[in-house]
């Protein structure tokens, strides 16, 4: 059996339905006035937040014993290579960084810093260790080049769906505080998962979601989920969670260089 | 132009989760990268650094002593629903719905061994009275805000925050943020307590979905004679504990930092014990990879 629908009407059915699909990163693009990652993100990262360190205290707030390996799914390989770990070695060769790459800076005690460098890359600043990271939205690829310690990042927003009825809002606006910001990173230079020479590879790739939420005590947390695949020196997906609150202006921010042993 | 009047509602309906509630239906592997040890075998005596103690709570966790768990009383008045956030297991999660309208009526956390099941009610069902009885299970109820199930528990015994004395009273409540992405689900929770903590106490962790079934039960804790007296209650008075260099003395980490307090959570506080520090020249024990995880 069929009916005759409009084309009116199936546009609206269209207009209807999208939304409840939509991913940001599919919207628009550069050029043509469409609307950009900044003005589409569904949740406001920008500012200032402190690291709340109540997991892995003693892999974080302190440098771990030689040794030390607790919980990280490493291959026999990787073990080897931990174990000749030697700080003093990494100072003299200028490698005092490797454990504040990307797939570690996060877990590193100190304070991070969002802003928007343009309106298509979201600029993450961490004061330990003064590293900078690049959230890439929309078409941009990766430039030729030696791997970095912070390597490639490419950004998405995965925007939850409105529901029956949407939210009365703008048909281009995006549902704020519902959404996801999801980061793909590749093109990493070899670092330490942990402080104490814990490595991953040139091989390992990162995923990183980044959810806020807004607690009943008033707190703001940027709860980040991480998963590290490394084929030589994991044997499993390395999965951690680290957590963040949010802070009215910059107090605590002191820049401070690398440290191989603290 | 021309449609089935089939085509439509789908295309209306394929798009639109109902009021955008996520399925977090199935069994969750416990991957436990981070605090393994305090998952696993357990943490360290006297190891409460990152815990926002006020000094009620520090006093109580330096009084205990491990031999608590074998007295007949405690042996399973210990694991409340915040074991779920740092215990070492999986978790189970499924939706009871009405059956004639088909609405999901709560959420369960399956329960496991000594954690009883976590049943979040999601009917708007009123939260009993402050004076109601407590138990282990607690109540629960829970909202969807976008993707994230936030789910409330009150109403819980006494338990332990930190298997090592650190302690949560009854007057807790804890707040479980529950966020899928594919195959993955992070839970973020809270826990306030103004008995024994000045700031709430927040730990999140991620689960993996697998197609090996979870245990929606568990064997029950069954109290027993394990050799402590009736009538005694092991403890450590004031100042007697022996295990207060325990983390110096295996990984260099200061008294001070041992002892917790809601500093010892904040970036600031290295400053404050890196002069102190000393790093063992060796891991002693429980190291971790390859073997032995």
């Amino acid at each position: 059996m069929t009916v005759r629908i409009s084309n009116q009407c199936l546009a609206l059915v269209i207009a209807i339905a999208a939304p409840a699909l939509l991913q940001a990163q599919g919207r628009g693009g550069r050029g043509g006035g469409a609307a950009t990652a900044k003005a589409m993100a569904p949740i406001d990262l920008t500012g200032y937040w402190v690291s709340i360190v109540n997991e892995d205290w003693r892999f974080r707030m302190v440098t771990p014993a030689p040794g030390d390996y607790q919980g990280v799914p490493m291959t026999a390989e990787a073990r080897k290579v931990a174990d000749a770990w030697d700080p003093a070695k990494d100072e003299a060769a200028g490698e005092q960084c490797k454990s504040y790459g990307a797939p570690a800076l996060l877990r590193v005690p100190g304070h991070l810093h969002f802003t928007w460098q343009d309106d298509q890359t979201l600029r993450l600043d961490m004061d330990s260790g003064t590293q900078t990271r690049l959230f890439h939205f929309s078409d941009w690829k990766p430039q030729a080049g030696a791997p970095s310690l912070q390597g490639d990042s490419v950004a998405t927003w995965e925007i939850t769906a409105a529901g029956r009825g949407g939210s009365g809002a703008a048909a281009d606006a995006p549902p704020q505080g519902k959404g996801t910001l999801k980061v793909a990173t590749t093109h990493l230079k070899a670092g330490y998962l942990r402080k104490n020479g814990v490595p991953y590879s040139e091989n390992a790739t990162l995923t990183e979601y980044f959810d806020m939420i807004k607690e009943r005590n008033g707190d703001t947390m940027l709860v980040v989920t991480t998963v590290t695949t490394d084929p030589r020196y994991l044997r499993e997906p390395f999965i951690i969670t680290s957590h963040f609150k949010k802070q009215a202006g910059d107090e605590g921010w002191k820049q401070t260089p690398c440290s191989a042993k603290w | 132009m021309r449609i089935t009047n089939i085509a439509v509602p789908m295309m209306i309906f394929a798009g639109i989760p109902a009021l955008a509630q996520i399925d977090l239906s199935g069994s969750w592997q416990s991957k436990n990268h981070e605090d393994a040890l305090e998952r696993g075998a357990g943490p360290n005596p006297v190891d409460f650094a990152g815990v926002p103690f006020n000094e009620s709570g520090r006093a109580k966790a330096l009084s205990y002593s491990q031999s608590q768990l074998s007295m007949p009383e405690r042996i399973c008045a210990f694991y409340s629903q915040w074991h779920m956030m740092i215990g070492t297991f999986g978790v189970r999660l499924w939706n009871e719905t009405d059956p004639l309208t088909g609405r999901t009526v709560a959420w369960v956390v399956g329960a496991w061994e000594d954690r009883a099941p976590m049943t979040i009610w999601m009917d708007g069902r009123p939260r009993p009275s402050k004076n109601a009885p407590h138990s282990q299970a607690g109540f629960t109820t829970g909202v969807w805000d976008g993707n994230v199930l936030t789910a409330t528990t009150t109403h819980m015994l006494t338990g332990y925050l930190r298997r090592n004395g650190v302690m949560t009273s009854d007057q807790a409540t804890m707040i479980t943020h529950f966020i899928r992405h594919g195959d993955l689900l992070t839970l973020a929770s809270q826990l306030d307590d103004p008995i024994y903590l000045s700031e709430p106490y927040y730990i999140t962790r991620t689960f993996v979905l697998t197609t090996n079934l979870m245990n929606s039960g568990g064997p029950p804790c069954i109290p027993g004679d394990e050799g402590v007296e009736v009538g005694r209650v092991p403890h450590n008075l004031p100042g007697k504990n022996p295990f207060l260099d325990e983390m110096f003395n295996l990984y260099g980490i200061p008294r001070e930092a041992a002892l917790g307090g809601p500093e010892t959570m904040y970036p600031a506080f290295r400053d404050k014990i890196k002069d102190q520090f000393k790093m063992p020249a060796k891991c002693q024990r429980n190291c971790g990879a390859p073997a032995g995880q």
